[in-house]
């Protein structure tokens, strides 16, 4: 955007956020900052079992705890129709359970007290008999017909949930026959959790007038608005969603979980405010998880490498219900993504979904919708049909990119990209990394028994749910809103439908508004959460904001703009239809120095706007994307490992991303480093096992390894620009492109370095006893 | 995660501090660092009706090195230690095991005391003390006791302190010439226990091979261990492949890990080997004068 005086703060500045000036001095505001008074504190009786009967539930000595005033079961919910809540997903979630536990941690009961310390004594003093039921673990056994079936409850028979398909099923058959290479993969991605640094908490709080106002954690403030009116009955101008700071959602705050509705009823109940916040264990054992994806995966391709077709069969386990937040038409998400950056001309993609004893989930952890799942299979599938044609990866790739002149593309499974240049991508990424001398160094390297490995990974993202016609959730279209009004000085307050949880909309929501207004970005704020002010929208998750609301807020402006020529107009004394807008400004066409600007304009609207002209200068747009956006990229790792210990040390990593248009290069800059960290963590650290009984084996920090700066690679970023054609700023989403791609590009540089042992795959997370016995195999010492 | 309530003392005392104990019987904890038991305590894994809060009695935090000893005070900071010249002069195997414990911020609370007296296997200290056959000084109602770290772990979390005795200090026999010592631990990420550690302290003779020498293992048993038969097996090698060998296969045999996410228990088993073998040739070059 080659402009002659740019507005301060305008598109492609990096400024400081807005938003920093409080969260680096500790001052920001966030539910547990909530306090009211007279307010009670609630906290959850959890069940040690994974699946058990429960034959009592005694209240007594929990009530005579000093300081408590209430336990509140199923059965005081049951007798309320609150037992059991709906997913977004259209299954069935208990909010505590009358008579049968499916999960260790789920919550079985709340204790309400008047400080934190009464409410976990009373916790401590509920007693519940358990009568120990057999385990579901595993989902491949979940699915045998000798499984003991988990969702009785539902009528059902089995622990099938739903079986999802698309594409050419016979077409991609005969096109792997016909192939001259066929590599198959069998990919575990396991359960991770978004583990944000704030849990899940809430304060519930009902004024005489009886409206209910819940301050919470929710990436989706409107939408928990519009399903608590549908769940409770309650008015929905009655009900008020505040969603303040948030320290971190990722996926994981946009569910309704159990506690947000047991504090309600506990508010109403008790007449007081009630807050309750999750501790570490609860958020890590009950909130809902990620991922978890049994993946077979199979590529054809010609003798040349030239990619055929594509089929992938997955299992995906669910726990005990399904309470993924996909939008409501994919109950796989947009895992059909799966074909890449590559023209397969055939595909064909199935998905059964599975119940288990473990909690429910399938969010989607920063990750687009099951993006990552399938970019992960398709990206390290593409390195195992290197390695089998004995041809570089970086050139495989290179043979079979869809080209940029074949964009607007679609693929074989539906999606139409709108626009990539992906070879532009890794060349840029090879350059920078020295891809060629790697090459050597490495061969040098086997020569002499030391294992060096380099991974790729060229990813093709899918964000901005979404258009009307094929997204919405629970009915409700997947647009997202900006309501931007210009206050007499020239000022802006500006409110959308979304809601930050770090990625910096107070900064990034201005700055588009600074552009397209011509206000300079510090005379702009911009208000997101509250259901009382902001206008209607579906939230923050998915990549969607810059897509949808940023550009609500870019149309919004623009409808300010065509009123503001009229003002202009009127003030110049020309008609209407000779002014311009041009640098920033309301110019007279060719008299640039008769000119107005937005602020001249505002006064104007308010103490000299035309007659018949309405006053105020305001407008209001709801977006509806005409498409999703594809951002892309191309990351190259390279990993070093100790041969004796198994231990993996990432050397470098690069990561060249495309977004379009890019409204601040720090925010995303931030946003890329933030998520290759998130990438790096399940794929070298992250997992929550279960042992045979369901335990989780990983409760607490002690055992989900989050990296620190210490085991953090040094990123090395960078960036091409190619823009969206169909988003009014050219901008596509960022904020889960590289935790999508880095996994793949790890695990490719590891598997790279055992090519000598013959290894195909090692399942994330790549610790150091997989490694070890990938090279020491079984019977190692 | 918020404790049961509990009585809080605050002795100014060694001697008050063992009387407190005496008095609750059992029903008392002594808080050092706090790093270790506040986490039990809002955990409720510990629910003990007292707290005695070591903290505020002078004069059991530091660092002296005699005639015949390296004294520790008890309530040293782990990153007090970490800072000793001495420490860093002559006990290379408590100058790296103190910079490998958790994080900077559990450093700077933790205590040397805790660290030893707390029994999680997964402690660091206890190895380098069995390596190093230092000595708890122990004061109880009767007075003052002596007992080698090599005679008091007994199993996870319980060891031959009666419950109303206080460690008070930690005697490190002094570093003879021509002796060095080296940790080394495998963790999965900063701030993890160890996968598995090793602590190795040898000295040598004029010859150049090794004279004495002690070998501690952490997180592959339900102690610390001290492996006796590698240290044995050490002494009057010179550090060749083949020596290397033997020690670290006799490590091995030590250990008795279990599985659990940081690995199965053949790979634990191999670890000690790889670590025993690194770490004595690392030991063997600080005694030559390397760092
Ligand atoms: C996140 C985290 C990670 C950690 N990682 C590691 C690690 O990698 N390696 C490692 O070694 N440790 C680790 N620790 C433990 C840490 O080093 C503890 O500080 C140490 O184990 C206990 O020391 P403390 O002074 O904090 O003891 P406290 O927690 O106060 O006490 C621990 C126990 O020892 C008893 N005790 C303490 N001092 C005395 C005394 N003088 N006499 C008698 N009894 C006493 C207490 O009664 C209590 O039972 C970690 C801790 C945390 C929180």
């Amino acid at each position: 955007m080659a402009e002659a005086t740019p507005i301060p703060g305008g598109i492609g500045q990096s400024i400081g956020r807005k938003e920093d000036a409080r969260f680096i001095r500790g001052k920001g505001n966030y539910v547990d900052d909530v306090n009211l008074p007279g307010m009670l504190f609630m906290d959850v009786v959890r069940s040690p079992y994974a699946h058990a009967k429960i034959t009592g539930l005694r209240k007594d000595a929990a009530l005579k705890v000093p300081g408590v005033l209430a336990v509140i079961t199923g059965a005081d919910l049951a007798a309320a129709k609150l037992a059991w809540m709906p997913t977004l997903m259209s299954d069935t979630q208990m909010v505590l359970p009358t008579d049968t536990v499916m999960f260790q941690g789920q919550e079985v009961a709340a204790v309400v007290g008047v400080d934190r310390y009464a409410a976990a004594d009373g916790v401590a003093a509920v007693e519940v008999d358990y009568e120990p039921l057999p385990v579901v673990v595993d989902p491949f056994k979940a699915l045998q017909p000798d499984a003991p079936v988990l969702r009785t409850d539902k009528g059902k028979k089995d622990n099938h949930i739903w079986h999802w398909e698309v594409g050419d099923k016979a077409g991609t058959e005969a096109a792997l026959k016909a192939s001259a290479v066929v590599v198959t993969e069998k990919l575990y991605i396991p359960r991770i959790h978004v583990s944000s640094i704030e849990t899940c908490g809430c304060v519930a709080s009902v004024d005489v007038s009886g409206k209910l106002t819940v301050w919470m954690t929710t990436q989706a403030p409107h939408a928990i608005r519009t399903v608590f009116a549908l769940v409770s009955g309650l008015p929905e101008n009655n009900i008020r969603i505040i969603s303040p700071d948030i320290g971190g959602g990722f996926g994981g705050k946009v569910p309704v979980y159990p506690g947000y509705v047991i504090a309600v009823v506990a508010a109403l109940t008790t007449g007081k405010p009630v807050k309750w916040i999750e501790d570490r264990t609860g958020n890590l054992t009950a909130d809902s998880f990620a991922r978890d994806y049994h993946i077979e995966a199979e590529i054809g391709a010609d003798k040349n490498g030239k990619v055929t077709a594509l089929r992938v069969k997955t299992l995906a386990d669910h726990g005990y219900t399904d309470a993924a937040a996909n939008p409501s038409k994919f109950p796989a998400g947009l895992f059909h993504i799966i074909t890449g950056s590559y023209p397969f001309s055939k595909a064909f993609v199935e998905v059964d979904a599975a119940y288990t004893n473990k909690p429910p989930g399938g969010i989607a952890y920063r990750c687009s919708f099951r993006v990552t799942e399938a970019v992960f299979a398709i990206e390290r599938l593409m390195d195992n049909l290197a390695h089998k044609m004995n041809l570089d990866p970086a050139e495989l790739r290179m043979r079979n990119f869809i080209p940029p002149e074949a964009f607007p593309y679609t693929s074989a499974l539906g999606w139409t990209y709108d626009s990539g240049n992906y070879a532009g991508a890794l060349k840029k990424a090879m350059d920078t990394i020295g891809y060629d001398a790697l090459r050597k160094e490495q061969a040098e390297k086997r020569k002499r028994g030391e294992l060096m490995g380099i991974g790729i990974s060229s990813f093709t993202e899918i964000v901005g749910a979404g258009p009307s016609k094929t997204f919405d959730i629970l009915g409700i279209k997947m647009f997202d809103s900006a309501e931007v009004r210009i206050h007499p000085t020239g000022k802006v307050i500006a409110r959308f439908g979304t809601k930050s949880q770090g990625q910096g909309h107070e900064t990034t929501y201005a700055q588009i508004l600074a552009e397209e207004l011509g206000i300079p970005v510090d005379g702009i704020s911009v208000e997101e959460g509250d259901t009382d002010t902001a206008p209607y929208g579906l939230g923050t998750y998915a990549s969607r904001s810059t897509p949808t609301a940023g550009a609500a807020a870019a149309v919004a402006a623009r409808k300010i703009r065509e009123k503001g020529a009229k003002i202009a107009a009127h003030l110049l004394e020309v008609s209407p239809n000779d002014i311009e807008w041009k640098d920033h400004k309301f110019q007279v066409k060719g008299v640039p120095e008769k000119s107005k600007t937005m602020a001249d304009v505002a006064f104007a609207a308010y103490t000299n706007h035309p007659q018949g002209m309405e006053a105020g200068l305001e407008a209001v747009d709801y977006y509806d994307p005409p498409n999703m956006t594809y951002p892309f990229g191309s990351y190259i790792c390279v990993v070093d490992i100790d041969k004796e210990t198994g231990q993996v040390k990432v050397r470098r990593f690069v990561a060249i991303d495309d977004c379009g248009t890019i409204i601040n290069p720090m925010i995303v800059d931030g946003q890329i480093h933030g998520g290759l960290t998130m990438g790096f963590a399940p794929a070298m650290l992250e997992e929550i096992p279960y042992d045979e009984q369901g335990n989780s084996r990983a409760p607490s920090f002690l055992e989900y390894l989050l990296p620190t700066a210490v085991e953090t690679p040094k990123w090395e970023t960078g960036k091409t620009v190619t823009p969206s054609p169909h988003h009014p700023l050219g901008a596509k989403g960022v904020g889960e492109s590289a935790t999508v791609g880095a996994p793949a590009a790890i695990a490719n540089a590891v598997i790279d370095a055992l090519q000598p042992y013959g290894v195909t795959n090692i399942d994330i997370p790549i610790s150091a006893h997989k490694v070890w016995r990938a090279i020491h195999g079984a019977d190692a010492h | 995660m918020y404790p049961p309530s509990f009585d809080y003392y605050a002795p100014t005392s060694v001697d008050e501090a063992v009387r407190l104990l005496d008095q609750h019987q059992g029903e008392a904890k002594v808080l050092a660092g706090g790093q270790s038991l506040i986490g039990m305590l809002k955990l409720r894994l510990a629910q003990p009706g007292a707290l005695i809060d070591i903290n505020r009695i002078p004069d059991l935090s530091y660092v002296r090195e005699d005639a015949t000893f390296l004294r520790i005070g008890a309530m040293t900071r782990i990153n007090e230690l970490h800072a000793s010249d001495a420490v860093k002069a002559r006990y290379g195997v408590l100058f790296d095991a103190t910079a490998e414990i958790a994080d900077p911020t559990v450093r700077n609370w933790g205590t040397v005391g805790g660290n030893a007296v707390h029994g999680d296997p997964g402690n660091d200290l206890p190895a380098c003390f069995l390596a190093l056959d230092a000595e708890y000084q122990a004061q109880g109602p009767k007075g003052s006791r002596t007992i080698a770290a090599r005679k008091f772990y007994t199993d996870s979390f319980t060891n031959v302190l009666a419950p109303n005795e206080i460690v008070t200090e930690i005697h490190v026999p002094k570093a003879a010439a021509g002796s060095g010592s080296a940790y080394s631990k495998m963790e999965r990420k900063v701030g993890d226990f160890a996968t598995a550690a090793v602590a190795v302290t040898v000295t040598l003779a004029a010859n150049g091979s090794v004279a004495k020498a002690g070998i501690g293992l952490t997180n592959v048993g339900p102690t610390a261990l001290y492996a006796a038969q590698a240290s044995d097996a050490l002494v009057g090698k010179t550090g060749t492949a083949t020596d290397l060998g033997t020690v670290g296969d006799l490590a091995a045999k030590a250990a008795s890990p279990v599985a659990d996410n940081r690995g199965p228990v053949d790979f634990k088993q191999d670890m000690i080997r790889v670590w025993t073998r690194r770490t004595v040739t690392r030991a063997i070059a600080r005694a030559k004068g390397g760092s």
